[in-house]
């Protein structure tokens, strides 16, 4: 419940903070519409629509509107899939004018009491410590090979979570011991000849849960021909608190990383998270009014490139790789094809395999639903995008589902799961395909220290 | 104000699902694509099927609440802004395509049917439905025949109302009518499926409608005429139809247009040069490559600089998209962008052209002008920014000259998008007093009511004519 005091407040702040020139440009020619999957899934309301949101913005703005609670759910319905962007002519950057609206109402809410906790125990006491996020994970590791996890399900005392994410739990990975996660290399040779030196951003998510991709990254970089620097000051990239109303927690963690990595003299950053990626890739948006910081933002940003980029940047579909034969299709990483703008390297590098017969998924560039924790904190559209997306996926008739960012790659695998595919499809990063096609090509060479 | 009976009857009529008078419901149909028009309805609601429609519309006649049928909200004209209140009509929930007659080469669609899903449907059958307004990806058939959309292949085939045999439609006072059929010849009393169409929902509910198609042409050209000189460009406009040649597409667009374009399609459109003409023919493939090198001919003749074929099926797919792109690519310049659709014989295209120029220096405004150059329908648009009362003013006296002047060269207001609430002001300055009592002795004989999507069309008061001085 957000109270008439509240209200107003939101209601001032939206006045003072949100970019009336760009709530403008909106023109409401509705060419974003189509685009839209919440506008698509929830039969074409408006109010669930990029065009319809920024009308509800620009209303508050006005003082047409109060920001009551219909206000506020249809911001929390929209993915930030950020699909809008690329196919609105007139260029309105919309996920600023999302983040801004719900950090203001964020910031001007009083949770209950359960809610703030929670909020100040994730944002801010443990996605900022590396260190805490690799204990984290390593109880969940106790907890899956205890035997504590197979305890619950069979005994169903796990049912005291609600479904979905007693579904979810079951596709998590299974989380390396804290020993394996502490061990992290610090700097890595190219093999070969150094063609670039490059810096790589481990990410929380990747560098624990799916520590084998990071793993695996880097062994790729390395064969391209990269000399890799691993900042270890480097945090959280900060896209969960800005897409969740945390704005400063976001900033401070934006200037922590452009520290850690200034250090680093690298030509490029390199990600191997779509989500992450296309938060640090507009740092100088979220540091636009800090002058100190602002310059030093946008140096930063001009080195981020995804691995499938600098991949090809480097050639490496020519290296001649092959797999045993397999249908394969790839799932867009919304923020990696929106935001960053990338989307025919990886769909290049799977064609590029011999043995693969690449596949085009219906609709492949749409939010597969997982968003950030949106298919935690809005189970039932996101499962209704996620099945709807099945069904495409399995008209490709691929044994092999690719994508490019963690959040995804395990909403894939729990869209298999729910279909009961799990026998004959997977669902993998595509740092993972690419890993297995140099082994399987005799192109890999296990380094000292790899 | 719907009273709490009416809400009730509405609510027994579509479901509490299909009702919404939330704040936020209201606020998001308030608007359409026009600029500096917005009003909240009382209440939005989605029949399912042409009963409730009709026993919706009975209601509303007999607690006078004003109903504004609304597609995909993309029109130009304020033709879908409720600025009387009263209720929005959605047609989410009657959006399927009823039938593909192969025999009979029609389509029936409910008015809900996205342009292009129809288009895309049709042409898996080898069918061709040519009305292909830039919003086609959203906009719906019912929105189109409201407005009698026109598009990129109006020139040669015609706009919507070409394609319409028949409707089904609901009246101001509840009645169902059905209009025109499958047919290809009908002269059964007046034409009331005309009428209907372009009525922007002032004369009755369209909720059905049976589609003329045609064979799929064989083969399609583009091709990109530049040119350095606008008026060389014009020229070559009316040359090319007065050699006889009827164009598929014969668009045009200035340089001013072309970059804000080439700066979000990054298709690599030349953007050092003063105009471009975007042209397509189609047909029997002997004819397209005959006509193809006549009118590369006379672009040459008339000093194109440059003449280009697209090289790929894909190359002239990302040209039109990127020309459908123009209007709200357009909106990137400033922050308010108006748009007008003043139209002209073809042959007075130049002149058009070059007065639009001069009235946009005299007027000190930015107008970019693209449009359908071969229909002498342009899009003279002029990005501004309404919190500027003073500029404003400027713009509205330009685009009154603009008008002004088309309707001298035996022109019209619009050309396509509809007169709505926007243009009702100026509409007796091309009817003339008579053809609009005519038109109000129409819209008064079928809602007496005056239920009907009130204020559109017809203005409390005409805006003072301007005098062309040359």
């Amino acid at each position: 419940m957000t109270s008439s005091k509240e209200q107003k407040a939101i209601q001032d702040q939206f006045r003072e903070r949100m970019n009336e020139d760009e709530l403008m440009n909106c023109m409401r020619c509705g060419f974003c519409l189509p685009s839209c999957p919440t506008y698509i899934e929830s039969g074409s309301q408006e109010l669930h629509s990029p065009r319809g949101r920024i009308a509800i913005m620009k209303a508050v703005v006005d003082g047409l509107i109060e920001p009551d609670e219909d206000v506020e759910r249809t911001l929390n319905m929209c993915l930030g899939c950020r699909a809008c962007e690329p196919v609105c002519p007139s260029g309105v950057r919309y996920g600023h004018l999302l983040e801004e609206a719900r950090d203001i109402i964020q910031q001007n809410k009083k949770h209950s009491w359960p809610v703030r906790v929670l909020r100040k125990l994730v944002f801010k006491e443990l996605f900022p410590y590396p260190n805490r996020v690799r204990v984290a994970t390593a109880s969940l590791g106790f907890y899956q090979r205890s035997g504590l996890q197979t305890f619950l399900q069979r005994t169903r005392l796990s049912h005291v979570l609600p479904a979905h994410l007693r579904e979810m739990e079951k596709v998590l990975p299974s989380a390396p011991t804290l020993k394996k996660m502490k061990k992290r290399p610090k700097h890595l040779p190219a093999q070969g000849e150094a063609k670039r030196r490059v810096a790589f951003f481990s990410g929380c998510l990747m560098d624990t849960l799916f520590i084998e991709t990071n793993d695996a990254t880097m062994k790729l970089l390395q064969l391209a021909g990269c000399e890799i620097v691993i900042p270890s000051l480097q945090t959280c990239c900060g896209a969960l608190h800005g897409h969740s109303g945390e704005k400063e927690q976001a900033k401070w963690l934006a200037k922590r990383n452009i520290e850690a990595f200034e250090q680093c003299q690298a030509d490029a950053v390199i990600t191997n998270a779509g989500g992450c990626g296309a938060f640090l890739m507009e740092y100088d948006h979220l540091l636009k009014d800090d002058p100190d910081w602002v310059d030093r933002a946008k140096a930063f940003v001009e080195k981020i490139r995804d691995i499938s980029a600098i991949l090809i940047e480097l050639g490496f579909q020519h290296k001649g790789l092959k797999l045993p034969p397999q249908i394969v299709t790839y799932q867009d990483s919304c923020h990696l094809r929106n935001v960053m703008r990338t989307s025919s390297a990886p769909r290049q590098l799977l064609q590029s395999i011999a043995g693969v017969e690449f596949r085009e998924m219906r609709e492949s560039d749409r939010c597969c639903g997982s968003a950030g924790i949106y298919n935690i904190v809005e189970p039932e559209m996101a499962m209704q995008i996620l099945d709807h997306k099945m069904v495409y996926a399995e008209q490709t008739g691929a044994t092999t589902i690719v994508t490019a960012n963690p959040g995804c790659l395990l909403q894939m695998k729990l869209g298999i799961e729910r279909k009961g595919l799990g026998e004959k499809v997977r669902a993998v990063h595509i740092v993972e395909v690419l890993f297995e096609a140099v082994k399987e090509s005799g192109l890999f060479e296990e380094s000292k220290d790899g | 104000m719907i009273s709490e009976a009416a809400k009730q009857l509405f609510i027994q009529i579509v479901g509490r699902e299909n009702y919404d008078d939330s704040k936020a419901g209201r606020l998001v149909y308030s608007y359409d694509a026009t600029p500096q028009f917005q009003a909240i309805p009382e209440a939005v609601m989605a029949p399912r099927n042409t009963k409730e429609v009709s026993e919706i519309v009975k209601v509303c006649a007999e607690y006078r609440i004003p109903i504004v049928p609304r597609g995909s909200g993309t029109n130009l004209c304020a033709g879908t802004c409720p600025i009387e209140g009263g209720i929005v009509l959605l047609f989410k929930h009657m959006n399927r395509i009823l039938e593909i007659d192969e025999d009979n080469l029609t389509a029936t669609v409910q008015p809900g049917v996205i342009t292009l899903d129809l288009i895309k449907s049709v042409e898996e059958k080898g069918l061709f439905y040519p009305p292909d307004p830039s919003s086609m990806k959203i906009s719906t058939i019912g929105g189109n025949i409201n407005e009698n959309s026109g598009g990129l292949r109006g020139l040669k085939y015609g706009v919507t109302r070409d394609y319409v045999l028949g409707l089904e439609a609901v009246l101001a006072n509840g009645d169902v009518i059905r209009t025109g059929g499958k047919l290809a010849k009908d002269v059964a009393g007046y034409d009331l499926t005309r009428l209907l169409v372009g009525s922007e929902g002032t004369l009755g509910i369209i909720t059905e409608a049976t589609l003329k198609l045609v064979p799929m042409p064989e083969a399609k050209k583009t091709m990109l005429a530049l040119y350095q000189d606008l008026e060389a460009a014009a020229r070559s406009v009316s040359k090319i139809i007065a050699s006889k040649i009827i164009p598929a597409t014969l668009e045009f667009l200035d340089q001013p247009t072309l970059r804000v374009v080439e700066d979000y399609a990054q298709i690599g459109l030349p953007t050092d040069v003063k105009a471009v003409l975007l042209i397509e023919q189609d047909g029997a493939r002997e004819v397209v490559e005959r006509e193809m090198r006549q009118i590369e001919r006379i672009c040459k003749e008339e000093q194109a600089v440059s003449v280009q074929l697209a090289r790929s099926d894909q190359e002239a797919d990302a040209l039109r998209t990127a020309r459908r792109s123009a209007l709200s690519a357009l909106a990137r310049l400033r922050p308010t962008t108006i748009l007008e659709d003043a139209t002209v014989p073809r042959s007075e295209i130049a002149k058009m052209v070059t007065a639009i120029n001069e009235i946009a220096e005299k007027y000190r405004v930015m107008i970019c002008t693209f449009g359908h150059a071969g229909d002498g329908n342009l899009h003279p648009t002029c990005p501004t920014d309404a919190r500027d009362d003073e500029e404003m003013e400027r713009v509205e006296a330009a685009f009154a000259e603009i008008f002004a002047k088309a309707i001298e060269l035996g022109g019209t207001i619009t050309g396509e998008h509809g007169v709505g609430a926007m243009k009702a002001p100026y509409l007796e300055w091309k009817l003339g007093k008579e053809g609009v009592e005519v038109m109000q002795a129409i819209k008064r004989a079928l809602d007496p009511y005056n239920i009907m999507n009130p204020g559109k069309v017809f203005a409390k008061s005409t805006r003072k004519r301007v005098v062309v001085t040359k």
